[in-house]
């Protein structure tokens, strides 16, 4: 079956003050028609470089190799008008500060209508109907007041609801969702990612959901692709990723997830310091943190292999590692 | 496999690239301004003639010949008259130039460093002298003390401290809060020491670019004193007097000394500006 | 606060203006006394500075010693053409140099570096300069405008303030494109520009409805700024062309050393830039939702 979303080897690299440098290394992932899958991935993995790519809004000057279809298009490859009716259409896009991403001097209201009257299909009367019954789907109450009120008059929640209804108001088949609720509270965190969750399986919507929260991740999604400097490290079922993961960065994520009721330490207690996509050498990305780390992995980059399921980057992938790989606080 | 330029938002690349063309520009800017120094300094050995010489077998004789930019209505020699221009149109700013930043220095690091009210205070002065045009202060100075260089230059001197001591100021407090200076305090240096050895020559990159753009500001500021005929005073050369003295012959169709004139004034702007821009690249980093 | 300044400059000033005024080498003492009686020149600094702004509140600017007659009715017979070489230098700036900023910020490959270049020359060719240069090419080379004088009537005011209009205008237009440039830039890479883009919104509506619209604060300011800035440039512009303006008057004024004409147009000049930067200040208030919620609440 073919994918809906179909990113092939993606390279992305942006021009630096001395030539460029590489943000993306490797990146290959499908996703399928009303699939969801999850990027999962430290800050500064490259998993927003990896949507924007799919965007085409990467930064001027950015030099992309690979490939990118939808629905057996290029996306890369598209002219300025296919490009546009395609995102005006075909795909939803909602990132993770609404209060950047909306125009803080236009309306609520203005910012919906903008995108629904693209087409121009729609009159006023049924544009305004439209997105009035989005702002109820997504949960917003009082909708003629808040329509007609500016974003900083807005809570982070509400505008990312905003957000959303925007991103669903032309229909779409494919919504890329940037760590839609890392800008939130805990507790609209919830009611967002529960809206979202909701909206996309009543429509069949397919979903590239971004986040560094595994739990979140395996909650919301059919698959998870873990990210790490760059490339995509371990891509598995998103059931069958606490059993079988098996890169040791996945384990190490794995291991240093919070307990229930205990939020703080997230993606901080794998041993060392992530290193960017730029600074990965010829070997392994995760050799410099890797508990298992040998020779051949300083030595030669580990290319993905198929395994059940899924896919695995390291040499030595599944191997038991040595005890008390993660640091735990205590022990620290 | 296909690589692909994506232009999402016109950008950066560019910019890069420009910055290396402007090296060039600059180092053009560079020489002319050294060039424009040299005439000002050396102008009695380069001249080709007295600059005051009247000549009337040779009035309004075209470019080339035995005048190289052909002389004006009484038959001056154009070059020479620019060349000696140089004096009396450079003085000028440097007065204001120089004056304008030990002022605003003084200020902006008073300021920064007694803070609280007094910064209030200051800063408020300066946007009441930053919105009188210094021209307008320029022309009320001749109209109390009388015509010539002086009075516009000590009056566009006052004009030119807000530019200076607002950018130090800032740069000053964002000094002052450095743990270096926390440090020497400690260390028991007195407020001037510190001041005079490590937050002025710190300011100083930034002081240097100010001072260079608003050099070319002051001239053009000065040369349209002259022009109204409020500066300095004919016959002395200056090159704002002289696009005033050439108007008349304009309508006879007679434009070398007006526009030769002019055009040394605009040249020497922008070569002040350039350079400004470029040293600001140098020292600062950035574009501005 | 500038009036103070503006009046204690010209109190402190080292001649005395009734002998100026007298004139001769050996003035009669007692002709003296009487003109600095009637032009209360012998009364004390603050005094005679709130008489004189009393007076300059309610329009009256004492008398010229040069004219011998009212400054109020001098600057009254000049300030039309003034105010309409103002307005028309302020529309040739906004109109040009929005235009031209916005054109090098949008198309920055193609016009960027080009417009870059031009603005940093044009801001170099001061009004006097322009003046020359337009009267060369425009009028006597091609015959198009007059070389002096304002003229009389709307179209013909009009006709004769256009050279005047693009001198004054001319190295403005450059610094109004090189802001409205940079905030075009900085709009265009903000992220609700991302967002309109990712939403496939046609460019041109983004320029228009996020760009320029979000840009219009800076712009505004910027424009403003230059436009009360314009009120001291008329003083160059008229002197060259020959226009029998508030400016000009200034300059002849400060020549002769008519100190009343002095201060009550350099009053009157500061009044003007500081409302045009009050009024710019209330548009920006008016174009920003997020400060009109401030003032409101
Ligand atoms: N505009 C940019 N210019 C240059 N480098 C960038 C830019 N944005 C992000 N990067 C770099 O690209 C890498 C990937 O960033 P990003 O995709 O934002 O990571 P993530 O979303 O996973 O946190 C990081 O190393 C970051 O420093
Ligand atoms: S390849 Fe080597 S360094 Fe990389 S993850 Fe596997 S074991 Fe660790
Ligand atoms: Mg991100």
């Amino acid at each position: 079956m073919s994918a809906l979303l179909s990113i092939d080897r993606l390279r992305v690299e942006l021009p630096a003050k001395k030539g460029s440098r590489t943000v993306i290394h490797d990146v290959s992932l499908d996703v399928r028609a009303g699939e969801a899958v999850a990027l999962v991935g430290e800050s500064g993995s490259g998993k927003s470089m990896t949507t924007r790519a799919v965007m085409r809004l990467l930064p001027e000057g950015a030099r992309l190799s690979g490939e990118i279809r939808f629905d057996g298009v290029s996306i890369p490859g598209m002219d300025r008008r296919a490009l546009r009716r395609w995102r005006a259409t075909r795909v939803g896009m909602v990132f993770q500060d609404p209060r950047a991403h909306i125009n803080p001097v236009r309306r609520i209201g203005d910012f919906l209508m903008e995108g629904v009257r693209l087409d121009g299909r729609l009159s006023a009367g049924q544009a305004r109907e439209r997105v009035s019954r989005l702002m109820r789907a997504v949960g917003v109450a009082d909708v003629d007041r808040r329509l007609s009120q500016y974003p900083h008059e807005l809570s982070g929640g509400l505008l990312q609801r905003v957000m959303i209804a925007a991103a669903l108001a032309t229909e779409p088949d494919l919504l890329l969702a940037d760590e839609p609720t890392t800008a939130l509270d805990v507790t609209t965190q919830e009611e967002v990612v529960a809206i979202i969750d909701g909206l996309r399986r009543e429509r069949g919507l397919a979903m590239l959901f971004i986040t560094h929260d595994l739990d979140l991740a395996a909650a919301v999604c059919d698959r998870i692709a873990v990210m790490y400097a760059g490339s995509i490290v371990e891509e598995r079922p998103a059931g069958a990723l606490t059993p079988d993961a098996s890169h040791p960065y996945t384990r190490g994520l794995l291991a240093a997830r919070p307990e229930i009721g205990r939020r703080e330490p997230r993606l901080r207690t794998i041993e060392g310091r992530p290193i960017s996509a730029f600074e990965v050498g010829d070997g392994c990305a995760f050799a410099t943190r890797c508990p298992m780390v040998r020779d051949l992995c300083r030595r030669e980059r580990p290319a993905p292999v198929h395994v059940t399921g899924g896919r695995v980057a390291c040499h030595f992938a599944g191997e038991a590692e040595p005890q008390a790989v993660v640091g735990d606080g205590a022990a620290r | 496999m296909s690589v692909l330029q994506l232009a999402a938002a016109p950008g950066s690349p560019e910019i890069t690239s420009r910055a290396y063309r402007f090296g060039a520009l600059t180092a053009v800017a560079c020489a002319v301004v050294t060039l424009l120094t040299l005439a000002a300094v050396f102008a009695p050995a380069v001249a080709p003639y007295d600059p005051t010489q009247v000549d009337p077998s040779a009035v309004y004789q075209g470019p080339g010949g035995a005048h190289l930019l052909g002389t004006d209505d009484v038959g001056r020699d154009i070059l020479s008259r620019l060349l000696y221009g140089a004096r009396a149109s450079l003085l000028g700013p440097a007065i204001v130039v120089v004056v304008a930043a030990v002022v605003g220095t003084l200020v902006a690091v008073s300021a920064a460093w007694i803070g609280g009210r007094f910064d209030a205070f200051v800063s408020r002065g300066l946007d009441v002298i930053f919105a009188f045009p210094g021209l307008v202060l320029a022309i009320v100075a001749v109209a109390v003390i009388g015509p010539g260089l002086m009075a516009p230059a000590a009056a566009l001197s006052i004009s030119y401290v807000p530019y200076i001591a607002r950018v130090l100021r800032t740069a000053a407090i964002r000094q002052r809060n450095l743990p270096y200076i926390a440090a020497l305090e400690v260390q028991g240096f007195g407020a001037a020491a510190i001041c005079a050895r490590h937050l002025v020559p710190n300011l100083l990159p930034l002081l240097i670019v100010q001072a260079t753009v608003a050099f070319g500001y002051a001239l053009l500021d000065l040369s349209a004193v002259s022009f109204l005929g409020l500066g300095t005073q004919p016959p002395a050369p200056e090159w704002g007097l002289m696009v005033a003295n050439g108007q008349p012959s304009i309508v006879a169709g007679h434009l070398e000394q007006s526009l030769s004139a002019g055009l040394t004034i605009v040249i020497a702007v922008v070569a002040f500006n350039l350079l400004g821009q470029g040293l600001s690249r140098v020292f600062l980093g950035e574009d501005r | 606060m500038a009036s103070v300044v503006i009046y204690g400059a010209m109190f402190v000033v080292p001649g005395d203006p009734a002998s100026l005024l007298v004139g001769g080498s050996k003035p009669n003492p007692e002709a003296l006394a009487a003109i600095r009686r009637q032009f209360h020149l012998d009364e004390p600094f603050w005094q005679s500075y709130l008489r004189w702004l009393g007076g300059a509140v309610r329009g009256d600017f004492g008398t010229s010693l040069v004219y011998r007659s009212p400054v109020a009715d001098l600057i009254a017979a000049r300030a039309l053409t003034t105010l309409l070489l103002v307005a028309y230098a302020a529309i040739v700036i906004i109109v040009a140099g929005v235009g031209l900023g916005l054109l090098a910020g949008w198309k920055e490959r193609r016009a960027g570096a080009v417009i870059t270049v031009a603005t940093t020359v044009m801001m170099g060719a001061p009004t006097f300069v322009m003046a020359v240069v337009f009267v060369a090419v425009f009028a006597t080379g091609l015959g198009w405008f007059p070389v002096f004088g304002a003229g009389s009537g709307l179209a013909d005011r009009l006709w004769h303030l256009t050279l005047p209009a693009f001198a004054l205008a001319f190295s403005w237009i450059a610094y109004v494109a090189q802001m409205t440039r940079a905030s075009v830039r900085e709009e265009l890479r903000s992220e609700h520009v991302d967002t309109a883009r990712g939403r496939g919104v046609p460019e041109r509506s983004i320029l228009r409805r996020h760009v320029l619209r979000n840009a219009s604060g800076p712009i505004l300011t910027v424009s403003g700024l230059t436009v009360a800035g314009l009120f001291a440039g008329t003083a160059v512009a008229e002197q060259a062309f020959g226009i029998n303006g508030v400016g000009a008057l200034l300059v002849q004024s400060a020549a002769k050393q008519d100190l009343a004409i002095v201060q009550a147009i350099s009053l009157v000049l500061v009044v003007a830039f500081v409302m045009v930067n009050m009024l710019v200040d209330v548009a920006n208030a008016l174009l920003d939702p997020r400060a009109t919620r401030r003032t409101a609440g």
